[in-house]
C-alpha cells in the first residue's frame, strides 16, 4: 500500500529507509563523500584523513536494562568513527528535552554521557540544548556528531570486500534489540536481558595496529547482523556465506525472539562490530579482538565467495542452506 | 522452552540422519501441506527444503492468520480504528495489511489511535488507564489465541469494564483441512498438523476428519528435527500405504487437548461460519462472540460500514493458501508484491508463505 506520509518503516535501517535515502536524500545533498554511504564520512582536509559522523537517538524506553539514551548516544557515535578506521577524539551532543522532563532523570543521562565519555576516550566539546513544548518530542532526543583522524595505511570501507575475505564477528547478536523490546511498555515479561552497548573503538585500534589493511568494518546496529551484511555484499559485489552455529545468540534472547516470531539477525546491537579481512589475516585479527573485553567471544562466522553477488547466505545448524535477505521494514511480532 | 531443549531438537547430527531416512525412503512424488505458518517459517529459516530429495514438496497452507483472514475483515479493522474516541490495540502483523483502500499502519500515520500490543491483557490495561476512551482489540488468530482473547473478555466482563470490546476474526483449523479436502485441483498427501493449535485442542479433535479421509496426519513441534521426523513419518506411511493419524509431538500435544482452555473458549465463543481469504465460506469455521458478552462485542457495538471487498486483482494468495500455486507462480510475485508493497496478505505477516519465499528462498 503506496502512502504519502513518513511511515515508522522508513526508519527502521531496511530496504524502505535505503529507498528514501537513494532516492531522496542523496539527490539533494549530492556529492562523492555522501555517496559513499559508510557509517561516518571519510575525506581529506589538508593533508589529514579524517572521519566524521552524526547520529540522533530515540529510545523508548529512555533508560533500558544494561544502559541509557546517553551512554547510547556517545557509543553509537564513537562506534561509527570506530568503523570507519578512525580514532574518535571531539564529540558534539545536541538535547531536544520535552517540556516537563524530569530534572532527575536527565542528570542521570548527561552523567552517563560524561561516564562514557571517558571510558571511551573522548572529550564533548561543543553542543546545544532546546526545550520543546510538551508532546513536540517524546522526552529526550539526543544527536551527537564527532571526528577523529584516521591513521595512515588505513582503508576502510564498506566496498572493499573481497572473495575469499573471513568474516569476524565480536560477540553475540540481538542483546541490545531484546533488551529494548523487553522493557518497553506494555511488554510484561521480564528479562535479565542486558543491552551490549559499549565503545569499540579501543578494540578497533588493537585490529589496525596487527593488520592496518582490515578491509571492512561494521557495527550491526538497527537493521541487525542480517542487513549490515547485506549492504556490504551489495556494495562490494560480492556474495557471503556465514555458518550458523558460530552466531551466538544467548539462550534467553533467542527464547524472546522465539516467542515473538522475532528474527535475531535483524535485531539491533550496540555494542558489536564485524570485520572483513584477508584470509591470512584472520587469526592474528580475531586474537586482538580477543583481547578486548567487549571482544572476548569473537569468532570466525564465514567468507566471502565469488559467487552470487549481493546475496548473503547461510548454513544452516542442521546443514541445510537459505538465504538471509535484508530486513524490509519494522518487524512486526506476530500473532501466535 | 530451555536453550537446551531447543539445542536438542535442533541438534544437527539428528536432523541429517532424518534426511537420510528421507532420502531412503522417498520413492514416488508426494505432497505434504504444513497447516501452520509457524511450521513454514521454521521448515524456511532452518533450510529443510535444501536437505529433501526432489521427490518431496512441501506445500504451504493455510495456516497464517493474517493471510486467511478476509478482505471484509480487513477492511472493518481499519473502519473501527476511524470511530470518534476509538482506541485500537492490535498484534504487530495486522499492521500493514492493505486493506481495499488503506492499511492500520496509514491510519496510524494520518493520526488514529492504534496500539502495538504483545498479549489480550496488554489491551485490557490500556481499557482501565482510558475510562473515556472505547478499546477495540482486533481478535485475529486460530485455537491458539482465541482462549486469551476468550479470558480477556470474562475479565472485562467480570470488572465490568465496558469500554473494552473485541472485533474477532477467529478461526479453526479442523474445518479448514474439511475445505481443503474438497477443494478442486487440490492433491495433497499427507498434512503436517500444527503444534500449538493441537495444544489446546488435542489430537481427538483431528479424529473424525481422519476417518472421513484416511490421509497420512502428523502433529508435531516447531524444531527442525521435529519437522523432518513429521516428514519421515508421512513419506513411509505414503510408500508402505498405510495412512495414520500421529502425534509426534506428544511432550506437549495430548488426546483430549487443553480442556481448561477449550471450556473457556466455549463460554465466551460459538460456531459460525467464516470467510476464508482464498477459500471463500466454510461453514462453522468461525467463532463468534456468544450474546451474553454482546457488550464485550465491537462487532455488535459498532455500526461498521464497509463497502463490498474484492480481493486484489492478480493476487494469487488463494491459490498459494490452498497450495495449488507456490509464490514464485504469482504474477505479482516480487515484481508488484514485495514485503515493502504488500498486495496480498501472504507478503505482510512474517508467517505468511510469500513472505517467507521472499526473504529466504533462492
Amino acid at each position: 500500500m503506496k502512502s504519502d506520509k513518513i511511515l515508522l518503516d522508513h526508519g527502521s535501517g531496511g530496504k524502505i529507509s535505503h529507498r528514501m535515502t537513494r532516492d531522496l536524500l542523496l539527490p539533494a545533498f549530492n556529492n562523492p563523500i555522501l555517496a559513499e554511504l559508510n557509517d561516518g564520512a571519510i575525506f581529506e582536509l589538508q593533508g589529514v584523513r579524517l572521519g566524521f559522523s552524526t547520529d540522533s537517538y530515540t529510545v523508548d524506553p529512555i533508560f533500558f536494562p544494561g544502559g541509557n539514551i546517553g551512554e547510547l548516544a556517545v557509543y553509537g557515535t564513537v562506534n561509527d568513527l570506530a568503523m570507519c578506521g578512525a580514532e574518535p577524539a571531539y564529540l558534539s551532543v545536541a538535547l531536544i528535552i520535552e517540556e516537563g522532563f524530569d530534572l532527575g532523570q536527565l542528570e542521570a543521562i548527561v552523567s552517563a554521557m560524561g561516564r562514557a565519555a571517558v571510558h571511551a576516550g573522548v572529550s564533548v566539546v561543543t553542543g546545544d540544548t532546546k526545550v520543546v513544548p510538551r508532546g513536540a518530542a517524546d522526552k529526550i532526543f539526543i544527536n551527537t556528531s564527532g571526528i577523529g583522524v584516521i591513521p595512515a595505511g588505513v582503508q576502510v570501507a564498506s566496498h572493499q570486500a573481497r572473495a575469499g575475505d573471513r568474516v569476524l564477528l565480536s560477540g553475540s547478536i540481538a542483546d541490545h534489540g531484546v533488551s529494548v523490546l523487553a522493557s518497553r511498555e506494555g511488554l510484561s515479561f521480564q528479562t535479565s536481558v542486558q543491552s551490549d552497548t559499549a565503545p569499540l573503538n579501543r578494540m578497533v585500534r588493537a585490529m589496525l595496529a596487527v593488520r592496518p589493511g582490515v578491509h571492512v568494518l561494521r557495527d550491526p546496529t538497527r537493521g541487525g547482523l542480517g542487513t549490515a551484511l547485506n549492504e556490504i555484499a551489495e556494495k562490494s559485489a560480492v556474495g557471503i556465506r556465514i555458518r550458523e552455529d558460530r552466531i551466538a545468540v544467548k539462550a534467553e534472547v533467542a527464547g524472546l525472539c522465539e516467542l515473538l516470531g522475532l528474527d535475531p539477525l535483524y535485531l539491533a546491537n550496540e555494542g558489536k562490530l564485524i570485520a572483513f579481512v584477508a584470509p591470512e589475516d584472520a587469526d592474528a585479527v580475531l586474537a586482538a579482538m580477543r583481547q578486548d573485553p567487549y571482544g572476548r567471544e569473537a569468532v570466525l562466522i564465514g567468507e566471502v565467495i565469488d559467487q552470487h553477488p549481493g546475496k548473503v547466505f547461510m548454513e544452516t545448524r542442521i546443514g541445510g542452506t537459505r538465504i538471509v535477505d535484508m530486513l524490509t521494514g519494522e518487524q512486526l511480532p506476530r500473532i501466535c | 522452552m530451555t536453550g537446551k531443549h531447543m539445542a536438542e531438537y535442533r541438534d544437527a547430527g539428528l536432523a541429517r540422519q532424518l534426511a537420510d531416512r528421507i532420502k531412503r525412503a522417498s520413492r514416488r512424488p508426494v505432497r505434504l501441506m504444513e497447516v501452520c505458518g509457524t511450521h513454514t517459517v521454521s521448515i524456511f529459516r532452518s533450510g529443510i527444503r535444501s536437505l529433501l530429495p526432489e521427490t518431496v514438496s512441501l506445500l504451504s497452507g493455510p495456516g497464517c492468520p493474517v493471510c486467511v483472514t478476509d478482505q471484509a475483515e480487513i477492511d472493518a479493522f481499519i473502519e473501527v480504528s476511524k470511530q470518534p474516541d476509538v482506541i485500537v490495540a492490535t498484534f504487530g502483523d495486522l499492521m500493514r495489511v492493505p486493506g481495499s483502500a488503506s492499511s492500520l499502519q496509514a491510519e496510524r500515520a494520518e493520526g488514529r489511535d492504534i496500539r502495538v500490543v504483545y498479549s489480550t491483557m496488554d489491551a485490557l490495561a490500556i481499557a482501565r488507564n482510558h475510562p473515556d476512551k472505547q478499546v477495540v482489540f482486533l481478535g485475529v488468530g486460530f485455537e491458539t489465541t482465541a482462549p486469551t482473547i476468550a479470558a480477556a473478555i470474562l475479565s472485562a466482563s467480570a470488572a465490568r469494564l465496558d469500554n473494552f470490546s473485541v472485533l474477532a476474526a477467529h478461526k479453526t483449523v479442523p474445518p479448514a483441512l474439511e475445505a481443503l479436502m474438497s477443494v478442486e485441483d487440490v492433491r495433497i498427501d499427507g498434512f503436517i498438523l500444527p503444534g500449538h493449535v493441537s495444544v489446546i485442542i488435542g489430537l481427538n479433535a483431528y479424529r473424525s476428519f481422519f476417518g472421513r479421509h484416511r490421509i497420512p496426519c502428523v502433529v508435531t513441534g516447531f524444531e527442525p528435527a521435529d519437522i523432518l521426523q513429521a516428514i519421515t513419518t508421512l513419506v513411509e506411511q505414503i510408500e508402505s500405504g498405510t495412512p495414520r493419524l500421529v502425534n509426534a509431538y506428544p511432550r506437549a500435544v495430548s488426546e483430549a487437548g487443553n480442556r481448561k482452555a477449550q471450556e473457556i473458549l466455549a463460554q465466551v465463543f460459538e460456531p459460525a461460519d467464516a470467510c476464508w481469504r482464498g477459500i471463500g465460506l466454510i461453514p462453522s469455521s468461525g467463532l463468534r462472540i456468544r450474546a451474553t458478552y454482546a457488550a464485550h462485542d465491537a462487532g455488535r457495538r459498532f455500526a461498521l460500514k464497509t463497502a463490498e471487498a474484492r480481493p486484489p486483482k492478480g493476487c494469487a494468495c488463494g491459490d498459494i493458501l490452498t497450495g495449488k500455486k507456490t509464490p514464485p507462480e504469482c504474477p505479482l510475485y516480487k515484481k508488484v508484491c514485495t514485503p515493502m508493497d504488500p498486495v496480498g496478505p501472504c507478503m505482510v505477516s512474517s508467517e505468511g508463505t510469500c513472505a517467507a519465499y521472499y526473504r529466504y528462498h533462492y
